[in-house]
């Protein structure tokens, strides 16, 4: 049996150990509003608006694509008007907020580990604390509050175009009817198909952001210390996400 | 007042202080002399808590500075002001914006802020640098805009880590009156990390040399001019010492 002193020691457990002390002090820099509050917009704007045309390129081609297998797999077997419901159901609850938070993992998650690294080998973030701020308030929190305010209405923008895509394929492609697709759309259609997807988005983007500042103030050793960390942020990232997604699906499906 | 008790710091195996302990007086300039790599940059970042003694203390207004709470800390940084070795100027802003973001926290007027943003500035002869990023300045410009933001805030500690160190002669000396003027007009204490000895004994009320973990001597410049240590006298005279033969053999291109 492994001694629980030991167990603690591990590197996984001083890693949890770790990332929960992070979001307390996250946390608790939340009341630090005067600092946060005017930085918030920007940080939405560069986390969230410039991750949309990535998000937007990869739904629409998992739209076509889906379309397309879901013709192949029903072929024969279930009514056509089913392409309807795949396409939808797979994008909603799933494709759409994992393969956007994956995206923006590695496009937030490493600008974000990148830009406060660099800052950590520079002293700028030194000399943000001998001005008497808090690190936390002044570059987690803006960064994680618009990752989870932002990540879920990229999700919502991609899930909309990627059933778009998947309508015009199946019309175009596959010789649905406009009146079938929407049949196989609506018929086991419920509004947690919408919302389930969206709370998990926004449950990404505070992992892929939280990770992306902790990596960021960990590192050390110049230009090199700055890239293993960028690296991790994204691999730590995507990892994140796929723990959280099974998480949800055991919690509320 | 400044006190350094006993203060133990290593990173890893490495031991940088070794039970250092020195008194920096209050309305004073303390200049802290030491070899590169001795562990001076090190020693000034405990005053504001960048780092933690593994042993001894720092007290500043007789408030142990790793004994603080987040409160404290944030209160206490607010009555320093730290110039970096390297500048450690925010890359994303502006010279101007540089300047504001201590005074801004401070809550200050706007119209305060504006005022004082252009007078630092000036101060440091960069008048013309307001609206201009720090990748766009040269290293000398950039050290003098990181003189520019300590004092900015009137702090009633100053720490200089190598304020002249890269600058030509003659703005060496514009930073060293500068220096003097604040100590005068405002009453500032400070410790000023130097090698330039010109700089050291102009700006000085008292000079501490800094010598494996500890300080070696420290007294008044005219004590430190006169004194009979020899690793104080060969600092100050700037002799080398290359102790091995071989090496000076080698440089000189002979055999030895
Ligand atoms: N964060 C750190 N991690 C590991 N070692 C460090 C760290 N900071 C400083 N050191 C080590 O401590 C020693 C003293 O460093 P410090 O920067 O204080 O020197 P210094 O006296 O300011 O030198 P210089 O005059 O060249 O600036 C050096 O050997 C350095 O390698
Ligand atoms: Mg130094």
């Amino acid at each position: 049996m492994t001694h629980p002193a030991r167990l603690r020691d591990s590197a996984p457990a001083r890693q949890v150990a770790g990332f929960g002390t992070f979001a307390l002090d996250a946390a608790r820099a939340l009341r630090d509003r005067r600092t946060w509050g005017p930085l918030l917009l920007e940080q939405m704007r560069r986390l969230g608006v410039e991750s949309v045309p990535i998000a937007l390129f990869i739904a629409l081609f998992t739209g076509i694509v889906l379309a397309l297998l879901s013709k192949y797999i029903f072929t024969g077997a279930v009514p056509i008007y089913f392409v309807g419901t795949l396409v939808g159901k797979a994008i909603m609850l799933e494709l759409g907020p994992v393969l956007t938070g994956m995206a923006l993992a590695g496009r937030v998650g490493a600008n974000i580990a990148a830009e406060i690294g660099t800052m950590r080998v520079t002293e700028q973030v030194d000399a943000l604390e001998t001005l008497a701020y808090d690190k936390h308030a002044y570059l987690v929190v803006p960064r994680v509050l618009a990752g989870t305010l932002m990540f879920p209405v990229v999700t919502a923008l991609a899930i909309a175009l990627g059933v778009t895509a998947g309508y015009f394929t199946s019309l175009n492609l596959l010789d649905l009817s406009s009146a079938e697709f929407v049949k196989g759309l609506q018929i086991f259609y419920k509004f947690k198909d919408i919302w389930y997807g969206l709370v998990k988005a926004a449950s990404f983007g505070a992992a892929v952001t939280l990770i992306g500042c902790l990596q960021g103030l960990a590192t050390s050793g110049g230009a090199a210390g700055v890239g293993r960390r960028t690296t991790l942020a994204v691999v730590y990232g995507c990892e994140a996400i796929l723990v959280l997604d099974a998480f949800w699906a055991v919690v509320l499906l | 007042m400044i006190r350094f008790e006993h203060v133990h710091k290593a990173f890893g195996d490495k031991v940088v202080l070794d039970g250092l302990s020195l008194e920096v007086p209050e309305g004073q300039t303390t200049v802290l002399l030491g070899y590169s790599g001795s562990g001076k940059s090190v020693t000034i970042k405990h005053v504001v808590g960048l780092l933690t003694p593994d042993a001894g203390a720092v007290t500043v207004d007789d408030q142990v500075v790793h004994e603080l709470d987040w409160e404290g800390l944030t209160e206490l940084r607010s009555r320093i002001g730290y110039v970096f070795q390297f500048a450690a100027l925010f890359d994303s802003m502006t010279v101007g914006d540089n300047l504001r973001l201590g005074l801004v926290r401070r809550a200050l007027e706007p119209g305060e802020i504006q005022e004082r943003v252009e007078q630092s500035l000036r101060l440091v002869g960069l008048s013309d640098t307001e609206d201009r990023y720090p990748a766009e300045l040269s290293g000398g410009m950039r050290k003098r805009v990181g003189v520019a933001r300590a004092i900015a805030l009137r702090p009633r500690y100053i720490l200089y880590d190598e304020p002249t160190t890269g600058l030509d002669p003659v703005t060496s000396a514009v930073i060293d009156q500068l220096m003097i003027r604040v100590r005068e007009e405002l009453g500032t204490t400070a410790i000023v990390v130097t090698h330039d000895m010109r700089s050291a004994y102009t700006v000085g009320d008292r000079i501490a040399m800094l010598y494996e973990g500890r300080i070696r001597q420290v007294g008044t410049v005219q004590e430190i001019q006169e004194t009979d240590d020899p690793v104080v006298r060969q600092f100050i005279e700037g002799r080398p010492s290359l102790e091995d033969p071989r090496d000076a053999a080698a440089l000189s291109g002979g055999s030895a």
